[in-house]
């Protein structure tokens, strides 16, 4: 029987000919990523162990992406015991540059491989071919110390691109609409694979953009082929060579398959407080903003970036507005730089961030207040996720959030 | 055969890691610095009350969100013996047996139950509510030993005892 990506990466990870879904596997695990967020945790755990041993630290990137720079005496220790441990041992360690997910993207993953990331968005490794999926500290840890991993091998929703993005519609409204479309948990513990003729017209940062939601519809992680764009990708950034380039077999089993043409998307937002309350900006136009973000691992890139600046060059931000914007990595906060970007915005009164995580995971810059309103490129909208409990997180387009954050309310950014 | 007896609290669908618990409370030192806070961005006053012992029913898509496992671990210091939910978010589910939480998928219960009831639960076999019987599918035997064992550190130390 014919094996899907997702089997196929499992199989090699696991030394066996062939897998299928539903199967339990031991498996050799590729890298292992974690952040600020909960690396604290695993040490005080490694740190209890009778024997404690790091299997290869050569698969260890410990990356401060989620509050920098630090703000406050609880976070600093935090980090610091994370910087401690990852010196002592060798560990692979990013401090200030990036977004985690952007970091091993542009640094780190390769077609073909296994990664764990104690990080929900993991499964962005999918747009270079790659298997990522989310793990907690507990599971990070058994990784660190054995080299390993158990996985259930998960079924996949196979969707079928089509066409070309137009109507200002970008990859984000995409992935929003389909989540929309499956729900939130349309997709639990199972692999998302694009496909199709659609894929040629969709650019690297598209595809991160989609890859990267996917667990917002509960997917273990997301899948796409190698092609031309990925290998160009590699050959920019340190000139990598994939593991290995899979795609479905002709015969493989795909639970469901969904047909998108992707000239029918058009621009969505997802409404408060959930990722699947999804509605065409049109519907949404008029709601007062407090604030937007145009950043994240899902929508921080320069492609993104350039987008922006498209729409508020010559403008400037509403003065009921604070317009943050963060661009995911020191290499996109460079680029953005040299190409004037940086400059754009902030001429039009956007306060300029350095690379993290921002208030996308609700602490150190930018949080809400009660009753305030956000709208966002960040990865989730869930009640409090931004800050105060009673305050309310719109998701939408780098297009979508600027235009908004030029009207001072959720605006089309084409019309 | 198990068998417990516990108090339901009812919540509803997609109850997630940020509702579990919130971002701002993440830089508390102990889980049991941050049980006052869990679900209060939903129910500020739920944590307070529930008591040792008591079953979290809920609908779908528990546990969706981030993958901060302080989410089921300050459920499991709060006391609660066990979450009944229609479906589960994949890391929640791993970080939970992970951390010796027992979790139970079952889609009907939640129809039913009212909050502040008993419900009594027969582990790997079924839920008894009122007069009526829910069954319930064991877990895998990987995650049953894991459960078993208190845990994913507790597992790998007794298949190692050089860890």
């Amino acid at each position: 029987m014919g094996m899907t990506i997702a089997e196929k990466i499992i199989a090699r990870a696991a030394g066996l000919p062939e897998v299928h879904a539903n199967d339990i596997h031991t498996v050799e695990l590729d890298f292992l990523m974690s952040n600020d967020g909960t690396t604290h945790l695993t040490i005080d755990m490694y740190n209890a162990l009778k024997h404690p041993r790091i299997a290869d630290v050569r698969k260890l990137v410990w990356i401060v992406d989620h509050n920098v720079p630090c703000d406050s005496p609880k976070t600093a220790a935090s980090q610091k015991k994370m910087r401690d441990f990852a010196k002592e041992n060798g560990i692979t360690f990013y401090e200030g540059a990036g977004v985690c997910h952007q970091i091993m993207i542009e640094n780190h993953v390769v077609p073909g491989q296994l990664i764990f990331g104690a990080d929900s968005h993991t499964c962005a490794y999918g747009a270079l071919g790659a298997f990522g999926t989310g793990v907690g500290c507990t599971d990070y840890l058994y990784g660190m110390v054995t080299g390993k991993s158990w996985v259930l091998v998960p079924e996949t929703l196979r969707f079928n691109l089509t066409g070309a993005l137009s109507n200002g519609a970008t990859a984000r409204d995409l992935i929003l609409t389909i989540i929309g479309q499956i729900g939130a948990n349309g997709a639990n513990y199972h692999a998302m694979e694009f496909a199709g003729p659609g894929m040629a017209s969709l650019t690297m940062s598209d595809r991160i953009a989609i890859c990267n939601l996917c667990v917002e519809a509960g997917a273990k992680t997301a899948l796409m082929e190698v092609d031309d764009i990925t290998m160009n990708y590699l050959a920019a950034h340190g000139g990598r060579r994939p593991e290995a380039c899979f795609a479905s077999d002709p015969d493989a089993k795909f639970e469901k398959v969904y047909d998108i043409n992707l000239s029918t998307i058009v621009p969505v937002v997802a409404k408060p407080h959930f990722v699947d309350n999804i509605a065409p900006v049109s519907e949404c136009t008029g709601v007062r903003i407090n604030e937007a973000f145009l950043g994240s691992c899902n929508n921080g890139r320069l492609e993104d970036l350039r987008l922006g600046t498209s729409i508020i060059k010559g403008k400037k931000v509403a003065p009921t507005v604070r317009f943050l914007v963060v661009p995911a990595s020191r290499e996109v906060y460079l680029e953005a730089m040299k190409e004037g970007i940086l400059d754009t915005f902030m001429e039009a009164g956007a306060i300029v961030m350095n690379p993290n995580c921002s208030v996308c995971w609700g602490s150190c810059q930018g949080v809400i207040g009660k009753g305030e309103t956000l709208i966002s490129t960040g990865t989730r909208n869930f009640k409090g996720r931004a800050g105060h409990r009673d305050s309310f997180v719109y998701l939408g387009s780098a297009a979508t959030v600027t235009a908004s954050a030029i009207k001072g309310e959720i605006s089309a950014a084409f019309t | 055969m198990e068998q417990f007896t516990g108090k339901v609290w009812l919540l509803g669908d997609d109850i997630d890691t940020d509702i579990i618990m919130p971002t701002e409370y993440l830089a508390l030192k102990t889980i049991n610095d941050m049980c006052p806070y869990a679900f209060s961005p939903l129910r500020p006053e739920l944590a307070a009350q529930i008591r040792e012992g008591d079953i979290i029913v809920a609908g779908k898509n528990f546990g969706c969100g981030s993958s901060r496992e302080q989410a089921p671990e300050v459920i499991k210091a709060l006391g609660i013996r066990c979450v009944i939910a229609a479906s589960y978010a994949r890391i929640f589910f791993r970080n939970a047996i992970n951390n010796g939480l027992l979790l139970i998928e079952n889609a009907d219960l939640v129809k039913d139950v009212q909050e502040g009831e008993e419900i009594t639960v027969r582990a790997g076999d079924s839920i008894r509510y009122k007069d009526k019987t829910y069954p319930i599918s064991p877990l895998p035997q990987n995650l049953l030993d894991i459960l078993e064992a208190g845990g994913l550190v507790r597992a790998m130390q007794r298949l190692n005892g050089k860890v």
